[in-house]
């Protein structure tokens, strides 16, 4: 068998140095190549996909970008790796892993449990199906960023960066102050991840709170009823408000800044 | 310091050899007795009458109870907390009785209602007292300080052990040293939480602990100390330090990208000691890190606990830093 290529994530050096000595160690019972490692997330996010590794070690509790939305944005991936997390000591994660049979080692990590971590994700398809969902459920919070998979590449976008998302037949829109992206995610899963962030306007439409400066009576004509629009800033785009979502979506603009 | 180690079991009778004791004994039994000439009488003098005249009553028994209690003291306390009182109770009963037979004709009510009235204003004084006791048991304080000692968090631990298995085989020596410093720093975690111990000796327990840290994250974190004018001989609760450092590393240094800059500084000015931590403030992101607030209140209150109202805590936001101010009396080795 060919050396599994395996990519260590810690935020802590001495930690990446640890695994390192332990796959070492344990190469006679499953040979192992480090193919890179990275302590942060986004390092991880630029660098994991041209590695082309099998298995991607990784910590849970990293600067930046925690371990869990990291594997969630990783599950895009064409050749998406297996993913083994590690974490010294949190209940909650722990938990989370559990109950959504999630692999993880707890640190120190003992040269067997990763012998047989490693067995089982070899043995294992990587991009197994459910495993996103699993990712979802065992996040802890909302994520801090979107990810749009370019083939073999991550493009994230912060979350705080996006004016609003519209749906269009098979995917969402996201709409920034530099520019456009395409997703494939569910307006409605968006909806409820991020429901302190962005408020529907529209059947289609979710809009950052924060960035809705006012609104604006078209007086429509022809075929178009008269009907409100939202004004954000940074965008000319009229994004009409539906009159179900009115009443909602007015309460949202503090008084004052009409 | 007052020492709080000695510990009567809050179910132990009164000490009634105790000055706090019988002047609280005194005060609530005539202000029951105020408060019933104020019930009975519409008019003030009057009030003040009927209260000169029943305390003519009650103070002979009243303080001959109390004198018998004073020497029944040690006796007493060789019953159960509930028999005690039983025989208290009797006690005031013997000595009303005997009073209500010295007055003769000048008793008040019969002999049966005089008897019950004493019994409860007894009880009452009595159930005062357990609440006063339990509300300022020195079992409770020091429970309390014990509960609110800093711990550590396991956190930290897991990651120093993994952090000195690195170092065994690629630099043992400093595996040694790090490995002393956990054992130091878990010596003092284990210790007297109730103690005060010299600022010498938490400047190096903290020292230490940012030896491990540094090790662990490397280049992320940059201390700086500023102890030159620091009174090592002042003398403050163990463990004061050491949880608003690993504060400061928790929130301000781990979760950020670039380098953290952690500053101690440590004066004495006057009769205060002043100690400031100040680290790089990130905003708490959703569901991150909680529990900074719980580290602080603890510390606040084991100051509170130690110094009273003498010490302050105080904590803000300047910029991106975020800051606690310590604020402590200058207190020698005793």
């Amino acid at each position: 068998m060919s050396a599994l290529r395996v990519y260590i994530a810690d935020d802590e050096a001495p930690a990446r140095a640890r695994l390192k000595e332990l796959l070492a160690d344990i190469g006679g019972d499953v040979a192992t190549t480090v193919v890179g490692e990275s302590a942060s997330g986004l390092d991880v996010v630029e660098r994991l996909p041209a590695s082309a590794a099998q298995v991607l070690l990784l910590d849970i509790q990293m600067p930046g970008m925690g371990g869990i939305e990291l594997a969630r944005h990783l599950c895009g991936l064409e050749s998406a790796p297996a993913i083994i997390f590690i974490t010294a000591h949190d209940r909650h994660a722990v938990e989370a892993f559990e109950l959504n049979a999630l692999d993880y080692l707890m640190k120190p990590v003992r040269a067997e449990r990763l012998v047989a971590a490693l067995r089982k994700a070899r043995a294992a398809p990587a991009v197994e199906a459910g495993r996103a969902a699993r990712l979802e459920r065992a996040a802890s919070g909302a994520r801090e960023f979107f990810s749009i998979v370019d083939r073999n590449r991550i493009v994230l976008v912060p979350v705080g960066e996006v004016l609003f998302l519209k749906a269009e037949l098979k995917y969402v829109t996201l709409r920034t102050g530099a520019g456009e992206y395409l997703i494939e995610e569910p307006l409605v899963s968006i909806e409820r991840e991020f429901a302190d962030r962005f408020v529907r306007v529209h059947r289609n439409c979710l809009v950052a709170r924060a960035a809705i400066r006012g609104f604006e009576r078209i007086a429509g004509g022809g075929e178009e009823e008269p009907h409100w629009s939202v004004v954000l800033e940074g965008v000319d785009e009229h994004l009409p408000v539906s009159r179900r979502m009115w009443p909602a979506v007015k309460s949202v603009l503090p008084e004052g800044r009409e | 310091m007052p020492s709080i180690r000695q510990n009567p079991s809050p179910e132990a009778l009164p000490d009634f050899r105790n000055l706090g004791v019988t002047a609280r004994v005194l005060i609530a039994v005539n202000l029951l007795a105020l408060v019933a000439a104020l019930v009975v009488e519409p008019d003030w003098n009057a009030m003040l009458d009927t209260f000169v005249i029943r305390a003519a009553r009650f103070e002979p028994p009243l303080v001959a109870t109390l004198v018998l209690l004073y020497a029944l003291a040690p006796w007493l306390r060789r019953f159960s907390y509930w028999i005690g009182c039983l025989l208290v109770i009797a006690v005031v009963l013997a000595f009303t009785a005997a009073t209500h037979v010295l007055l003769g004709e000048f008793a008040p009510a019969g002999l049966p209602r005089t008897l019950v009235l004493a019994a409860a204003c007894t009880a009452v004084v009595l159930a005062y007292l357990r609440l006063h006791i339990k509300a300022h048991s020195p079992a409770l304080a020091e429970a309390r300080l014990q509960a609110l000692q800093a711990r550590i968090r396991p956190h930290f631990l897991f990651n120093s052990l993994n952090a000195v298995l690195s170092l065994i085989r690629r630099d043992p020596q400093r595996a040694e040293r790090t490995l002393e410093d956990l054992a130091d720093l878990f010596r003092a975690l284990m210790s007297d939480g109730r103690s005060l111990v010299r600022l010498a000796d938490e400047i190096s327990l903290i020292e230490r602990y940012a030896a491990i840290e540094q090790l662990r994250l490397g280049d992320r974190l940059r201390m700086s100390w500023e102890l030159d004018s620091a009174p090592v001989d002042a003398m403050l609760p163990a463990l004061l330090l050491q949880p608003l450092l690993e504060n400061a590393i928790y929130h301000g240094v781990e979760p950020g990208t670039g380098i953290g800059d952690v500053l101690v500084r440590i004066e004495r000015r006057g009769d205060r000691v002043f100690v400031r931590i100040e680290n790089p403030w990130h905003a708490p992101a959703a569901g991150t890190r909680p529990g900074n607030h719980m580290a602080l209140d603890n510390i606040r209150e084991r100051l509170m606990l130690f110094f009273d109202d003498e010490a302050r805590l105080q904590t803000g936001v300047e910029g991106n830093r975020f800051r606690v101010d310590i604020d402590i009396p200058y207190r020698g080795r005793a």
